[in-house]
């Protein structure tokens, strides 16, 4: 298996990180030789395997339905890069 | 009952098409605060004041799940005479938006908390069956506000986070008409649980409309597309004609349909395609590391199960059986569980017969005109109630209801009152109507004369005359019997 | 009093409680060498003013009764701090100053600790050499130009260099234990939903845990004992019964079954490792504890699955730095654009290459065969283990299959950088705790840690463990204040 740049290019959207063609390649690169050690996975036959998303042998826990968050607009609103008293501000939104 | 069901089709030359919808319905949980945090979910505040560090996505910020929610979707789902699932997982689904701050949304995809059920709708020619796929919980996201600025996009994230149930219907939906009786049936299903308020101006309840179409008499679906958060029924229905249209068109036309995401614009009436091909969505669903499997037991779904009032289909059935309301009349009366809560008390101390016309006729339709809901009546059950028990005992007449109910839409008056306040007492003394029945005969002797003598049709005339010198007060019935004997 | 900074933890709390050292002294003389040793590059941010003024606050209405009476410390600098900027290593947070404190980094200062400074790391842990950090590496006080290990890479090198009595960091493959070998010190990564993650910068949520770093395996426990906490605002916090862990704190392990797994026999292993590991063997036999032979045959597979799944999760975890809300923005010309240039120039290389590995194995048509596989080989880890401990209270391995290396030498073949983790990793997978203790040296004298594993839970018994053989080995680490003008 080999991933080609126009699947680079693919992923790069997805993540939404800008790749030009020099870093595309150098990715392409990396990750060849990083999906050539994770291909050693196809080793084991894992059909009957129940998979593990969580080592936490507990279930989840459900809180009280009650309201503590206070209005916070101040605190979240001031790490914010473009400074508005009321909203975050973000570019033009083109649909 | 073998009549012919009217089918909705649409016709073009030769060919009739059938239209297939489906629905996934976007249910706002009612609850105090946000499914992972503890932000208040209050309409209407401040921009971001009811925004947590948890809503906003800051680092380290984790989520922690809120139990009322996971009640009010199973509740949900046993109102849907759905399968609950003892154990769900919550998936996270990536994608990047500015009102979306995690940049990925907490939803349920391959094991959502309710499986599959169903919901029962009253049409005209009979009811049907409308399948659910499934029903599960997610995060609503924040919301972008376009026209504040020319340069730039505002963003609110109040809603960030608040509870959403995503149901799914099966594409059982065959018309505008049965999409608008299953959305009510859904509103009116939740309403009674207490799960979601439906309240559609508020955003309460949206939907995601999935519009195909098929030759009638085929089998297989056809390609579908996607109408995304349409928030009214109105619109569904507009939607869902133009969608089925354009795609009906298009067959006709040799072409073929792409499955794709449209938006349904309400100024143009029409649906366009939302989002180019080559920016298609992968939401690289995974379970969400941070939260773990729900489960819940037995025990707490059963708990859950003693809380489910009467639900719309049971009350209409015990409406008919105790009650003898047409199956109409019980559609309506149970359409929401304040309507049916009003019928009961007036209901309580006066006849159910007059007390389902005037509900039905005069009370819905004052109410419509005022634009008020049934809880917001100016009319208490229990005093309709008394002014049906004054028609009943013939204290006043049908007509002079009217007038008194008119009087009461404007404050909640005691009937009793109004009638002697504005003397509208009937007059039912037989001896006073004699009296002025005799009058009457006496004034006009040749008619007398004419009606002994076969001209019955004159019968109207004198019960005209007799009601015209009572100033309306006479009761009908009284003036009837006597003048019969007396001419 | 110039030897306070070369004094245990424990004995630092001694001499306060005893009256012979004040909070202030402390943490002037802490301070005072933080300032000398600037060439480390050991800390991102630096609150020594506000450092001295909370010590003399607290000489002047001192709590004795609190388990860190007025000591000083620095924590790796992915703990969200309140009022302190937090950056994780990264220039997309380079401008980030919480509101809130994290859950562990709390407990800290519940116990009267007083904050430092912020500790350099791997860009949002994401490294195992520190060299990820956008704020430069960190040396490592062993040895100039050589790394100190990573991703707790600052807090490995301040402990090593005495910046600080004991530090935090956390460990999502080997971020505290390598780093902790590299350097000659001991560092615990405890059982997943032992510490709280709330406040922490996410990297991998299934795998990152918070845990101690010490000079000494008791200090470590002491430690552990403060940080660790049932937390309701993380839904993978554990609520189970939590030892005392300082007080019980025991070197007798006779009769304990100590497991040595054969698959961490690893092909090109150096033979110091091998010898170390050997020598380690006697120590515990020494100890009174049994060895018993074991294997855990999906070791060489924990590697290519904790690429899998680390990825998957950071991938999704740093969507939230999109320049929105806090940050670092690069301007754009409309919202797409905008993510995507302060993505591309907000992270850097290696964070960019694991995002684009996440994103690449949850895609549509790969996630079954990547996602989904890994998960099922986890399985197979944690079987592993769970087996193995049906015949041993605790696993003894080497740390790392090499002693520190020298600063560039690995950074252009990341396999080789991720094969560093290959003794610790399988560790995170099955969520155990492990402890890196300093065992010996190798030819150059560089340090060398070896690893006891345990059972979920079973933090007491590996400290014990730990404990028991830090007597043995009496360690002496090799620093000569090189650094230092």
């Amino acid at each position: 298996m080999s991933i080609d740049l126009k699947t680079i290019k693919h992923i790069s959207k997805l993540s939404r990180i800008s790749v030009d063609e020099k870093k595309a390649e150098k990715l392409a690169g990396d990750l060849n030789s990083i999906f050539e050690f994770i291909e050693k996975l196809n080793e084991l036959k894992t059909d009957n395997v129940q998979p593990l998303t969580s080592v936490a042998e507990t279930t989840l826990k459900l809180r009280d339905d009650e309201v503590k968050s206070k209005n916070l607009r101040e605190q979240i609103i001031k790490n914010s890069p473009q400074e508005n008293e009321d909203y975050f501000v973000v570019p033009k939104v083109i649909e | 009952m073998s009549k012919d069901k009217p089918e909705y089709l649409i016709n073009r030359k030769d060919n009739q098409y059938e239209v297939v919808i489906g629905l996934e319905v976007h249910a706002q949980v009612t609850s105090e605060s946000k499914l992972f945090s503890t932000s208040s979910t209050k309409f209407g505040a401040e921009p971001n004041t009811q925004v947590s560090l948890v809503d906003a996505a800051f680092p380290g910020m984790l989520p922690v799940i809120n139990e009322f929610c996971v009640k009010q979707a199973i509740k949900t789902g046993i109102g849907l005479k759905a399968k609950i699932n003892k154990r769900s997982v919550f998936d996270r689904k990536n994608y990047f938006y500015a009102d979306l701050p995690q940049g990925y949304q907490i939803s349920q995809f391959k094991d959502p908390i309710v499986g599959e059920g169903k919901v029962i709708l009253d049409m005209p020619d009979g009811q049907k069956e409308v399948g659910i796929e499934r029903l599960h919980l997610e995060q609503d996201a924040g919301k972008s506000i376009h026209d504040l600025d020319p340069k730039n996009t505002f963003v609110d994230l109040n809603r960030s986070g608040v509870a959403l149930m995503e149901i799914v219907s099966k594409p059982d939906l065959r018309s505008p008409d049965e999409v608008n009786a299953y959305v009510k049936k859904l509103r009116s299903i939740m309403r009674y649980l207490g799960t979601c308020d439906g309240n559609m101006q508020e955003g309460s309840l949206r939907a995601d409309v999935n519009v195909s179409v098929r030759r009638k008499g085929t089998k297989d679906f056809g390609t579908r597309c996607e109408i995304k958060n349409v928030n009214s029924i109105k619109f569904m229905q507009m939607a869902i004609e133009y969608e089925a249209n354009r795609q009906v068109d298009l067959i006709e036309d040799g072409q073929s349909i792409d499955q794709e995401t449209r938006l349904f614009d309400i100024k143009k009436n029409e649906t366009r395609s939302m989002r180019s091909k080559e920016d298609a969505h992968d939401y690289r669903y995974f379970p969400d590391p941070d939260l773990l499997p729900l489960e819940v037991s037995d025990d707490f779904i059963e708990k859950l199960k003693l809380e489910i009032p009467e639900l719309p289909d049971e009350k209409k059935k015990r409406f008919i059986e105790k009650f003898k309301v047409s199956p109409y009349e019980a559609t309506i009366l149970v359409s929401d569980n304040e309507t049916s809560n009003y019928f009961e008390n007036v209901i309580k101390k006066s006849d159910v017969k007059l007390a389902t016309n005037w509900i039905i006729g005069e009370l819905f339709a004052a109410l419509n005109e005022k634009n008020l809901e049934i809880t917001e009546s100016p009319i208490s059950a229990g005093n309709l109630s008394k002014l049906i028990n004054l028609i009943k005992d013939g204290t006043i007449s049908g007509k002079m209801a009217k007038t008194v109910f008119e009087h009461m839409m404007e404050g909640d008056k005691d009937p009793k009152k109004i009638v002697e306040e504005k003397g509208l007492k009937q007059e039912s003394d037989p001896k006073a109507l004699e009296k002025l029945i005799d009058k009457v005969i006496d004034d006009n002797r040749e008619k007398a004369t004419e009606y002994k003598s076969g001209k019955v049709k004159l019968f109207g005339f004198f019960v005209g005359q007799v009601m015209k010198v009572s100033g309306g007060k006479a009761n009908p019935q009284l003036v009837n019997e006597i003048l019969k004997k007396k001419l | 009093m110039s030897d306070i900074t070369k004094q245990s933890l424990s004995e630092l709390i001694k001499n306060i409680k005893d009256k012979k050292l004040s909070s202030t002294e402390v943490t002037k003389a802490f301070v005072e060498r933080s300032e000398n040793s600037k060439d480390l590059n050991a800390y991102v941010t630096e609150d020594f003013s506000a450092a001295i003024d909370k010590a003399k606050k607290f000489d002047e209405n001192p709590n004795l009764d609190l388990k860190l009476p007025g000591i000083p410390m620095a924590v790796k600098d992915l703990f969200c701090t309140k009022n302190v900027k937090t950056t994780a290593g990264s220039k997309i947070l380079n401008n980030f100053i919480p509101t809130y404190e994290s859950t562990v980094t709390q407990n800290i200062w519940n116990e009267g600790a007083i904050l430092l400074g912020k500790l350099n790391c791997d860009e949002f842990a994401m490294g195992s050499s520190n060299e990820t950090s956008f704020f430069g590496c960190v040396q490592n006080p062993i040895d100039k130009d050589l790394v100190p290990g990573g991703s707790s890479g600052g807090s490995s090198s301040a402990v090593a260099a005495q910046l600080t009595p004991i530090t935090i960091g956390t460990d999502t493959g080997g971020s505290i234990r390598q780093p902790a070998s590299f350097t000659g010190i001991v560092g615990l990564k405890p059982t997943y939903g032992s510490c709280s993650r709330y406040g922490i910068v996410a990297f991998a949520s299934s795998l990152d845990q918070a845990g101690p770093m010490a000079q000494n395996v008791k200090d470590c426990a002491l430690l552990h004992e403060v940080i660790s906490s049932y937390d309701e605002k993380d839904s993978t916090s554990i609520d189970f019964k939590r030892n005392k862990y300082s007080k019980e704190l025991t070197n007798n392990i006779k009769g304990k079954k100590i497991g040595i797994p054969k698959e961490y026999r690893v092909d090109g292993m150096p033979k110091e490792i091998e010898d170390l590991w050997k020598k380690g063997i006697d120590y515990v036999k020494d100890c009174g504890a049994e060895i018993i032979d074991i294997s855990l045959p999906h070791t060489n597979y924990a590697l290519p699955t904790y690429y899998i799944v680390a990825p998957a999760e950071a991938s999704s975890n740093l969507a939230r730095y999109d320049g929105v809300k806090y940050g670092f923005r690069a301007d754009g010309e409309n919202l797409i654009d905008m993510y995507e240039k302060t993505r591309s120039e907000g992270f850097g290389a290696e964070v960019q290459r694991r995002i684009m590995i996440g994103t690449y194995v949850l895609s549509s048509g790969y996630y079954d065969a990547y996602y989904l596989k890994a998960q099922k080989v986890r399985k197979l880890i944690k079987n592993d283990f769970d087996e193995a401990y049906k015949k041993v209270d605790a696993i003894l391995t080497p740390s790392t299959p090499s002693s520190a290396f020298k600063i560039g030498e690995k950074t252009n073949d990341p396999v080789s950088m991720y094969l560093n983790d290959i003794f610790t990793v399988p560790v995170n997978l099955a969520g155990l705790p492990g402890i890196s203790i300093p065992a010996g040296h190798d030819a150059k004298g560089y340090p060398l840690g070896l690893q006891i594993i345990g059972k979920a839970f079973d933090e007491q018994n590996i400290l014990n463990i730990a404990y028991a053989m830090e007597e043995k080995i009496n360690f002496k680490n090799k620093i000569t204040d090189w650094w230092i003008k």
